[in-house]
């Protein structure tokens, strides 16, 4: 089996996995009891918080637990929506992102808030200038993908922190659920970002688990209210073996990252250096910097993208349509309708999303397949 | 670069007089207690300077150890090199270079010490700074403040460069101002003013009141680790548990409701005092800040202040608790002294203490329990324990959790 899925879910890490086993079999006191079996939950929870905390370089207290991206993402959104309704009800975002930024906001809408969603260019990147312009004196968040889901485009978002230098009062939010482990957490940790979102089943945690990094002293109004757990701003008893399992992957994760970063990159010029020969080929993800290295997204002209994953399928390679949240809505890619691509490229787009544990020997694997397919498929159209 | 020395510059010090060869030796001790799992460290304490001679360990540890040491005012990481001035240019173009940014301005500071080196600090100065002009493009020198200022101390051992210079915590040697207790609750403010009471030079023996089963093990855990992360500052802390429960119940039951938060307070201070006797220190540190809660007004200072004619000293009695919060993230005990674990001063609080106690009600009350007896009962069932810096009581798990994360 290939599986060139990874920014659907990635595999549990098998330590991880132990960790959990682990924590749930003998660590299993809610760490919110005071007796001596509650305090020992306690201490592990806080030291897995440390551990996030030390590996993207912030205070343990600015690192809170949540269920995963789409909590994160609703919760920053809501909650500065909620928090900062007196200065204002204006919020800036993108035209590409991810379905639980882009409902939200939708949502938002409907209590009465304003949205702007940047628009971008050809490469699925907005523009700084337009940041600028949208900006007002009611805007009270603005929230930015690091990493484009579904075709790897980095966002500016070093540069759009320089923007909002200039108004320290505005939340800026950063979904970098894509980012993580990819070579790029100085742009996403930068000194003017207030709230991240990272969800732990993207690089090898269990699945319903992530965490948001909340700059101190800034305040979002809480989503989840309950028994006031996470500093009264998440209430729900704590996921701890998912959250230790967590705190062990990432740091797996960020081990030797450089290196990880260079072999998916490696394969995914392998695969663009390939595949880019083709009369009906169009690959929307670019093959350089201010791209992530384990996204390749592409389509081949007159071939629905479903007929390609499931072709690609019976080979026992996986690859999705361009997101995995919405591939069975039948819907155009997103990101591709806002890029302005034609309806037939967007509707024949494929993704390939790689990992560290991915190889060269696979890449080559799928291009040799693809050969094969690409031509089957000349034959129908 | 690799350093060879940290050259360690004495705070207040310079105007200690006839006391200074006390100060510098306390400072010395106290450095070499926080670097004492740096094997090959050697710690050489003189007239004007410390030096930390590092045999080649990490100087980045031991800066941000050193940092944190009271009676330093500022730090270099040094060089040592032989008197060789080619070898000087050599090095301080290296120093200039690591820094160097386009645009920058440097200067050569130059202290001659050893009077018989052939060369004086002018011709030093011109040698290194035209060996860098030559060698930098586009590097200015300015005497007023320059961006790189590389120091050049000619000592009789040798040549010392340095370019960096680090703050230190200032404050006085701790130890150099005697010694006293501390009444360490728990809480956010006590490990604040025995951060302050440190800074002032002065040892600090905590006391903590322990009142099973009303308070949990942890609570004793948490004022220990509390104990650890402060004793970063100034050294090994000597922690004094009290047995609490007996007064604390027999308050509760002979005292009228209004005056129980009082009058536990003074038996409080009576045995700390008792302790601070016995131990020879000669003073009572508290974390009371004026008008904070029902104990701490100035009506109810007087009236637990009653009990003792010893010096009863609060560092924080006119900060803001925001203030104090503020210093208490500074020295890393914020985290720790917000767990919810009830301490002894949270047991048996009345809905309504007297805000405004009346001493002469206060003493009158007092008569309805045994006061000798019970403080004598205290003072015989404390325990003590040595309690070093970093030591970790919260949480004996590590080894295992450092398996599972």
């Amino acid at each position: 089996m290939i599986y060139f899925d990874n920014s659907a879910t990635t595999q549990i890490d098998p330590s991880a996995l132990n960790t959990y086993d682990q924590v749930s079999k003998k660590i299993w006191g809610n760490p919110s009891s005071l007796h001596r079996f509650g305090e020992e939950s306690f201490n592990l929870l806080n030291q897995s918080r440390k551990q996030i905390a030390d590996l993207l370089g912030v205070q343990p207290n600015e690192i809170i637990f949540t269920s995963g991206g789409t909590e994160g993402d609703n919760w920053v959104l809501k909650g500065t929506a909620i928090e900062k309704r007196k200065f204002g009800r204006h919020i800036i975002t993108t035209a590409v992102e991810h379905p639980a930024i882009h409902n939200t906001c939708e949502q938002l809408k409907q209590l009465g808030y304003d949205v702007t969603y940047l628009p971008v260019d050809g490469e699925g990147r907005i523009s700084i200038d337009d940041l600028k312009a949208a900006i007002r004196k009611d805007t009270i968040l603005v929230s930015i993908m690091a990493v484009n889901n579904e075709i790897g485009t980095i966002q500016p978002i070093k540069d759009a922190a320089e923007v909002l230098k200039q108004y320290p009062n505005i939340h800026y939010h950063i979904d970098a659920v894509q980012g993580i482990g990819k070579g790029i957490q100085d742009l996403i940790m930068n000194e003017r970002v207030d709230f991240v979102t990272f969800s732990g089943h993207k690089f090898h945690a269990p699945r319903g688990v992530g965490f948001i990094y909340k700059r101190a002293g800034k305040k979002i109004a809480p989503l989840m209210i309950g028994g006031g757990q996470e500093h009264n701003l998440r209430s729900g008893t704590e996921n701890l073996p998912a959250i230790a399992a967590m705190a062990r992957a990432l740091r797996l994760l960020l081990t030797d990252e450089d290196a990880k970063v260079q072999k998916q990159a490696a394969i995914k010029s392998a695969i663009y250096d390939h595949i880019k020969n083709f009369d009906k080929v169009t690959i929307f993800s670019k093959d350089q910097d201010n791209f992530a290295p384990h996204i390749l997204c592409f389509s081949i002209l007159g071939v629905r993208g479903e007929t390609i994953v499931h072709a690609f399928e019976d080979h026992d390679i996986y690859i999705s349509t361009t997101s995995a949240c919405s591939s069975k809505d039948h819907v155009p890619s997103a990101t591709l309708t806002a890029m302005q691509e034609p309806t037939e490229l967007c509707t024949s787009a494929v993704r390939v999303s790689l990992d560290a544990n991915n190889t060269l020997a696979e890449a080559e694997t799928f291009n040799r397949v693809f050969d094969q397919l690409y031509e089957q498929f000349s034959k129908l159209s | 670069m690799q350093y060879s020395e940290i050259m360690v510059r004495y705070g207040e010090l310079s105007t200690k007089g006839k006391n200074r060869k006390d100060f510098i030796k306390q400072l010395g001790k106290n450095i070499r207690h926080v670097l004492h799992d740096f094997s090959d460290i050697h710690v050489n304490p003189q007239q004007d300077r410390l030096h930390v001679d590092l045999h080649g360990e990490d100087y980045d540890k031991v800066i941000e150890r050193l940092t944190g040491v009271f009676g330093i005012e500022t730090l270099s990481p040094a060089i040592k090199l032989d008197k060789d001035i080619d070898n000087a240019k050599r090095v301080a173009l290296q120093m200039v270079k690591d820094q160097y940014q386009s645009g920058m301005t440097f200067k050569i500071n130059t202290i001659r010490q050893d009077k018989n080196y052939p060369l004086d600090t002018y011709d030093i100065n011109d040698k290194l700074g035209g060996f860098i002009i030559e060698n930098v493009d586009g590097i200015k020198a300015k005497m007023k403040h320059p961006d790189i200022e590389i120091r050049v101390e000619i000592r009789m051992n040798g040549i010392f460069l340095s370019s960096e210079t680090i703050k230190g915590a200032g404050g006085l040697p701790v130890g150099t101002g005697g010694r006293a207790t501390m009444m360490l609750s728990g809480g956010i403010d006590s490990p604040v003013a025995t951060y302050l009471a440190m800074k002032r030079g002065v040892k600090v023996d905590m006391i903590h009141f322990f009142s099973p089963p009303y308070t949990s093990p942890q609570a004793l855990a948490k004022a220990k680790e509390l104990s650890a992360q402060v004793a970063k500052f100034g050294g090994n802390i000597q922690f004094i548990e009290v047995p609490f429960t007996k007064v604390q119940e027999t308050v509760k039951e002979k005292v009228p409701e209004g005056y129980l938060m009082t009058i536990q307070r003074r038996m409080m201070l009576r045995i700390a005092s008792q302790i601070t006797r016995d131990r020879h220190c000669k003073g009572v540190f508290t974390g009371e800040s004026l008008g904070q809660v029902a104990s701490q007004t100035l009506e109810s200072m007087m009236a637990i202040n009653d009990v003792t004619n010893l010096p009863v000293l609060r560092p924080l009695v006119s900060m803001d608790k925001t203030e104090i919060i503020r210093i208490a993230e500074k020295i890393g005990t914020y985290d720790l002294s917000i767990m919810p674990f009830e301490d002894c001063c949270t047991i048996f609080t009345p809905p309504s203490p007297k805000t405004k106690p009346d001493l002469a009600k206060t003493r009158h009350y007092e008569t309805y329990i045994d006061v000798d007896a019970l403080t004598k009962e205290a003072v015989a069932g404390i325990k003590v324990t040595d309690i070093k810096p970093g030591e970790e009581f919260m949480n004996q798990n590590q080894d295992v959790f450092s398996e599972l994360l």
